[in-house]
């Protein structure tokens, strides 16, 4: 039996949006396996993205219990939300979130600069990492100084720098041309190979592909849940 | 539990800070003109505090300053009679009654003040003789540069010695020893016995009502002396001819030997007067209460003082929590990116904080440096007298920085409060 890394159990998600009660997750069951490379697609407002921010620790359920690892994480505090998302997620999103004024191997560091990590052990991690996805020639460059992809790259070393348990990528290959696009995605393929359990956020058909399993949204609900193709119960 | 390293929290706002150089400098600048104003006001304040002070004391805060004053003389017109001899001020009598009567004395220093012209060889000119006592040297806290004051000899046998103040001996007396010259004053012949100390130029001055001015240039002779050759009477020329004066005593300085004991001995100095004088033709001028009272001008220059420097310093402040307010809405999304990160609302209160407390603590030394040099270029500028003190630079530097982080904590808190979620969809 393999380990669970994401168990949602009647994941219940209410908003109150000014004078709307909005009901984003409607008792949702979600499994994700340790090495799973997982797709979650669905228009917008079907609730991925509240379940993203979920899986991420960014949000807390309104009913139901999360567990991350084997640890629920459903009624902790903010500051205990925080320090999982400092030690076990690592986030990848859309828009690459770099801090404009740090360099590469400053942004690469944030998250071990509120473990407590030594500047120097943090900056040995930060450049092992910033090496890893070809960036040497940008080391002190700020994101403005980048591509694009070079973004990208510095916020995937970002989210490996503290070992996570679980990769959230929102819709990594958004802003991207297609063949720069291409080679992230094929640099998440590697952490996949590497055992890395992923979870993308999507709407392109042809990404989701690469996925071996892909969970579709709709209203609050999921609809479908297919392994390599194959629906499963 | 696992937190920020301060040394990286302190690279990481001073690196925050480098961004905007402008915002910052600006910002400092208020805390930057607050501290030094506080600075420069209060040396300034405590110059002339000490100054007064200073002033005061060489009148003796042990002493009772009584003068004659003349009072405009009706009651000589009335009767028709008209007075040939104007007589009024402090008697003998007076000097009698007070060393009887005024507890706690332990001097009694009678003075007869007049001007006359006075002559060493072809040189002459119209100065202050004081005619009084051997302790008055004492009483007044001089010193003698040379030669010897007034004795108890002099007093009682009335000799015909006089000592004489520094600036005079220069002006009459230049290329000469003027000791065992013979100075005449207004036709009588004194032999010079000693030059009475430096009495700093111009320092002398605080009030009308203190008339030491002019120390310098005074000849001091035995009172007994003066009495036998001239008696009390004065001739006091004026337009259409010349009236007669009577006055006994022109001062009296009463010395009492406690500082507490002062105001029950003006008391009785008051009673005493009051009793053997239908008008009020005496002053009495007691530099005890003149330091009380330059003590209470003083705490009422400290208040306006702090109220002044407090609104300068909350300018300041204000002027950080706006800049804080607009860099924290500006960086709404790096508080979200950091949030989605790992750090803790602790985390960012203290990013926000530490950026405030570099700012405040930098503008407040410069602040200190120029509170510092502008009072140092006054006092080089002006004779005005300025006293850089500790508790002065402490309290600026400490209230500056205090207001600033008490400013700065709203708008880290409201980052801090912010939803990671919202935050990451700004802009």
């Amino acid at each position: 039996m393999t380990e669970a890394i994401v168990e949602l159990k009647s994941a219940v998600k209410e908003y109150v949006a000014g004078s709307l009660r909005v009901t984003a997750m409607r008792g949702i069951d979600l499994r994700i396996d340790r090495g799973e490379y997982a797709v979650i697609m669905g228009s917008s407002g079907s609730g991925k993205s509240t379940c993203l921010n979920i899986l991420g620790c960014l949000d807390r359920l309104t009913q139901g219990t999360y567990l991350l690892g084997g640890q629920d994480v459903s009624d902790l505090n903010d500051d205990e939300l925080s320090e999982i998302r400092s030690m076990r997620i690592g986030f990848i999103f859309q828009s690459y979130n770099l801090i404009p004024q740090l360099n590469v191997l400053e942004n690469i560091q944030v998250p071990l600069f509120y473990q407590g990590v030594t500047e120097s052990s943090a900056a040995v991690k930060a450049e092992e990492l910033a090496l890893r996805m070809g960036l040497q020639d940008r080391l002190k460059h700020k994101p403005m100084e980048l591509s694009g992809g070079q973004q990208q790259r510095v916020a995937i070393a970002r989210s490996l720098v503290c070992d996570p348990i679980l990769m959230l990528a929102d819709e990594p290959t958004g802003n991207l041309d297609s063949k720069t696009g291409q080679e992230i995605l094929e640099l998440i393929d590697e952490l996949h190979a590497e055992g890395k359990t992923i979870v993308m956020v999507t709407h392109d058909d042809d990404i989701a592909h690469r996925a071996q399993r892909v969970v579709r949204f709709m209203d609050g609900e999921i609809i479908s849940n297919v392994w390599n193709g194959e629906p499963k119960a | 539990m696992k937190s920020m390293r301060p040394e990286r929290m302190i690279k990481l706002a001073v690196k925050n800070l480098g961004q905007y150089k402008l915002r910052a400098g600006l910002t400092m600048l208020g805390i930057i003109f607050g501290v030094c104003s506080v600075v420069a006001m209060l040396s300034v304040g405590e110059g002339a505090n000490q100054e007064i002070q200073e002033k005061i004391q060489r009148m003796g805060s042990q002493n009772i300053l009584i003068k004659s004053v003349k009072v405009p003389s009706e009651d000589n017109n009335k009767g028709g009679r008209r007075s040939l001899v104007a007589s009024y001020g402090l008697t003998y009598d007076d000097y009698e009654e007070l060393a009887r009567f005024v507890p706690n004395l332990e001097a009694n220093t009678p003075i007869k003040r007049l001007r006359y012209d006075v002559q060493f060889k072809s040189r002459r000119l119209q100065t202050d003789v004081v005619a009084t006592m051997p302790w008055y040297l004492e009483v007044q806290n001089y010193r003698m540069v040379r030669g010897r004051f007034l004795t108890t000899t002099d007093m009682e046998f009335g000799t015909p010695v006089c000592v004489i103040g520094t600036r005079l001996a220069r002006m009459l007396f230049a290329g000469y020893d003027p000791i065992g010259k013979t100075l005449i004053i207004d036709k009588d012949a004194y032999t010079v016995v000693g030059i009475i100390g430096d009495i700093a130029q111009g320092e002398i001055r605080v009030q009308n009502e203190l008339w030491m001015e002019g120390e310098n240039q005074t000849v001091y002779i035995p009172f007994k002396t003066y009495q036998q050759k001239r008696g009390d009477l004065f001739i006091q020329m004026s337009e259409g001819g010349g009236t007669f004066e009577k006055i006994e005593l022109h001062e009296l300085i009463l010395t009492i030997d406690e500082q507490e004991n002062v105001v029950r001995a003006v008391d009785a100095v008051r009673r005493v007067l009051k009793k053997n004088h239908k008008k009020e033709d005496y002053s009495v001028v007691v530099p005890l209460e003149l330091i009380r009272q330059a003590r209470e001008t003083r705490r009422l220059f400290n208040i306006v003082l702090g109220s002044i420097a407090a609104i300068s310093l909350i300018v300041g402040g204000i002027g950080i929590m706006n800049i804080m307010l607009a860099t924290v809405s500006e960086r709404t999304r790096e508080i979200g990116i950091r949030r989605a990160l790992g750090a803790r609302r602790k985390d960012i209160v203290l990013q926000f904080l530490m950026e405030t407390l570099i700012l405040s603590i930098s503008g407040g030394v410069i602040g200190l440096v120029f509170g510092a040099i502008i009072p140092l270029a006054i006092t080089a500028t002006t004779d005005v007298k300025t006293v850089l003190t500790f508790p002065a630079f402490a309290v600026a530097f400490t209230v500056s920085v205090a207001v600033s982080v008490v400013f700065g904590i709203y708008p880290a808190r409201r980052a801090a409060l912010m939803d990671p979620i919202e935050a990451l969809r700004h802009e």
